[in-house]
């Protein structure tokens, strides 16, 4: 009896998982192995492909882009909210978690109206007469970049804030008592103590980008696929599923790939931490 | 604790990066214009009535409500007795079994969508609601598995061996120690997986069709015809909704329970 509680407690579970994702997955992806014997020969042509590749290098230069940009912005804020009082605390965790809890086509199309030709940004610029011919911005890599910062910047914050304030403050008191001036003390013991959230953070950030459809669909426009676009064009429009399997895997094996970089990472700066102490 | 200028200044501009573009679409919903343009000419309540009166944005919304709640409470009968029996139990393999209930937040949604899309839509030429049904489900069992799982190894078992020993039923206690125990974070998952299935884009986009159009692709599809107001006033109505939530989560769980 105790032994089988378990195994009937967890069954259904997976019996969905299996049936529902495990074998669709299979699905899709056996094909572009398989026609008659076993080759590799969708993945070489994939990655032969000049287009091809603007699309994945692409997508890893948006996905790294973004990330360092969340660390740089997120960093200094999240230090910020943890050392507030707790009633503004409060209020900036509800200001960041407000926009995770939103749409992402309503947070990408906030930026068609700033970003695009007769948008608040040209439209502002023209009337000053900075400029005569509005600016393309919509429909580039960095519209990408922005959107997809502002999608996942929050999602930064928070985590970060929920490893900041764990550390505690009178360390970096006694840094400062000891002549470090702010900065320094920021920086060797701040930042080094929420390295692990900087870690989980950047994972959630570069996958999150990695995977978003909304941004680059919205965004990003016909001339600047990101892979989970090329993915939905290659299956839905031009109804190319073997190049659609393809990609599929190209996605699933780069997202584990950088959360093994990323992990691989953290654990070199643990170990330098080691030493010194 | 001494005043940080620096750290002050960035902050606020990110604050103001994170606020600005909702200011924005708010304002626009009430512009008179029928192009969308900042700042606004006149005042009017139009977009807002024309909301109500597009009847495939009203379908689809009805539409993910329903599919967001059915998937959500699906997760939660499948997920809390195997974050369970994970918690409870040394079962052989866990950290394995763990990690494939988690899996489905780690495979990138258009790739869950597409292969669903094939294998129910295309290969067994199953109703697209279904398929719809399922998607969600994926995407929200790992918000139940990781919530509950943690509120599940915060829990003292020895109070359900006490309530064995007096002479409960397995099942009994189950019910009325474990779960009274936990409630706070399977109301905590309930609402983080019911929002994100409600936002979800990637898995809905390949599984819309005549009639069953989750809002976020329906909305998306409107964008791409036409570009006016009505895309502002019924974000805000959502970003109401959204606010009204964080409310009810504060007064019940504090935010801090989904953050």
């Amino acid at each position: 009896m105790k032994n089988k509680a378990p195994f009937i407690l967890l069954t259904p579970g997976l019996i969905l998982l299996i049936v529902f994702m495990f074998l669709p997955l299979v699905t899709i992806i056996w094909p572009t192995f398989y026609d008659g014997k076993l080759t590799f020969g969708s993945y070489l042509s994939f990655f032969q492909d000049n287009y091809n590749l603007s699309v994945f290098w692409r997508t890893l230069r948006v996905s790294l882009i973004v990330t360092l940009i969340c660390i740089l912005l997120g960093v200094p804020t999240a230090y910020y909210i943890a050392r507030t009082s707790k009633k503004w605390r409060g209020l900036m965790m509800a200001m960041s978690l407000f926009p995770l809890l939103t749409n992402s086509v309503i947070r990408s199309f906030a930026w068609i109206n700033i970003l695009g030709t007769n948008g608040v940004i040209n439209d502002f610029l023209m009337k000053l007469g900075i400029i005569t011919e509005p600016i393309k911005m919509l429909y580039t890599d960095s519209a990408i970049v922005v959107g997809s910062v502002y999608l996942f910047l929050p999602l930064m914050i928070i985590t970060l804030v929920g490893v900041i304030e764990n550390i505690d403050l009178e360390m970096v008191e006694a840094a400062e008592t000891l002549g470090a001036n702010r900065l320094t003390a920021f920086m060797k013991v701040v930042l080094p103590l929420s390295l692990p959230g900087i870690i989980v953070g950047s994972i959630l950030v570069f996958s999150g980008t990695l995977s978003a459809y909304t941004t680059p669909q919205l965004l990003g426009g016909n001339q600047n696929m990101m892979l989970s676009t090329f993915l939905y064009q290659n299956a839905m429009t031009l109804g190319n599923w073997q190049s659609a399997g393809v990609i599929a895997l190209i996605m699933i094996v780069t997202t584990i790939i950088v959360m093994k970089l990323f992990n691989m990472i953290a654990a070199k700066f643990d170990k330098r931490g080691g030493e010194h102490a | 604790m001494r005043k940080q200028r620096g750290l002050s200044i960035i902050s606020m501009l990110v604050f103001a990066f994170l606020i600005i573009p909702m200011i924005i679409i708010v304002v626009t919903s009430f512009g008179e214009n029928p192009s969308i343009q900042f700042p606004i000419q006149g005042f009017t309540f139009d977009w807002y009535l024309n909301v109500f009166e597009t009847n495939s944005l009203i379908q689809s919304f009805f539409l993910s409500i329903q599919i967001s709640m059915i998937a959500t409470i699906l997760a939660l009968l499948v997920g809390i007795p195997a974050a369970y029996a994970l918690a409870r139990y040394s079962v052989k393999g866990r950290d394995i079994l763990k990690s494939f209930f988690l899996s489905p937040a780690m495979i990138p949604g258009v790739v869950i969508g597409y292969a669903l899309f094939q294998f129910i839509v295309i290969q067994f030429q199953m109703p697209i609601f279904q398929g719809l049904l399922l998607g969600h489900f994926l995407i929200s069992l790992p918000y139940i598995i990781r919530v509950v799982g943690s509120s599940l190894e915060q829990l003292d078992f020895s109070i359900e061996e006490v309530a064995w020993t007096l002479g409960c039923t397995r099942v009994r206690a189950f019910v009325k120690i474990v779960l009274p125990n936990i409630q706070a974070g399977i109301f905590a998952s309930f609402m983080l997986a019911f929002i994100n299935s409600f936002n979800n884009i990637p898995v809905s986009q390949f599984l819309s069709g005549p009639g069953v159009t989750a809002l976020p692709t329906s909305l998306m599809n409107y964008i791409e015809y036409n570009y006016d107001p009505t895309v502002s006033a019924l974000s805000v109505l959502l970003m109401v909704g959204t606010v009204i939530l964080m409310y009810i989560i504060e007064k019940t769980l504090g935010l801090a329970s989904i953050s």
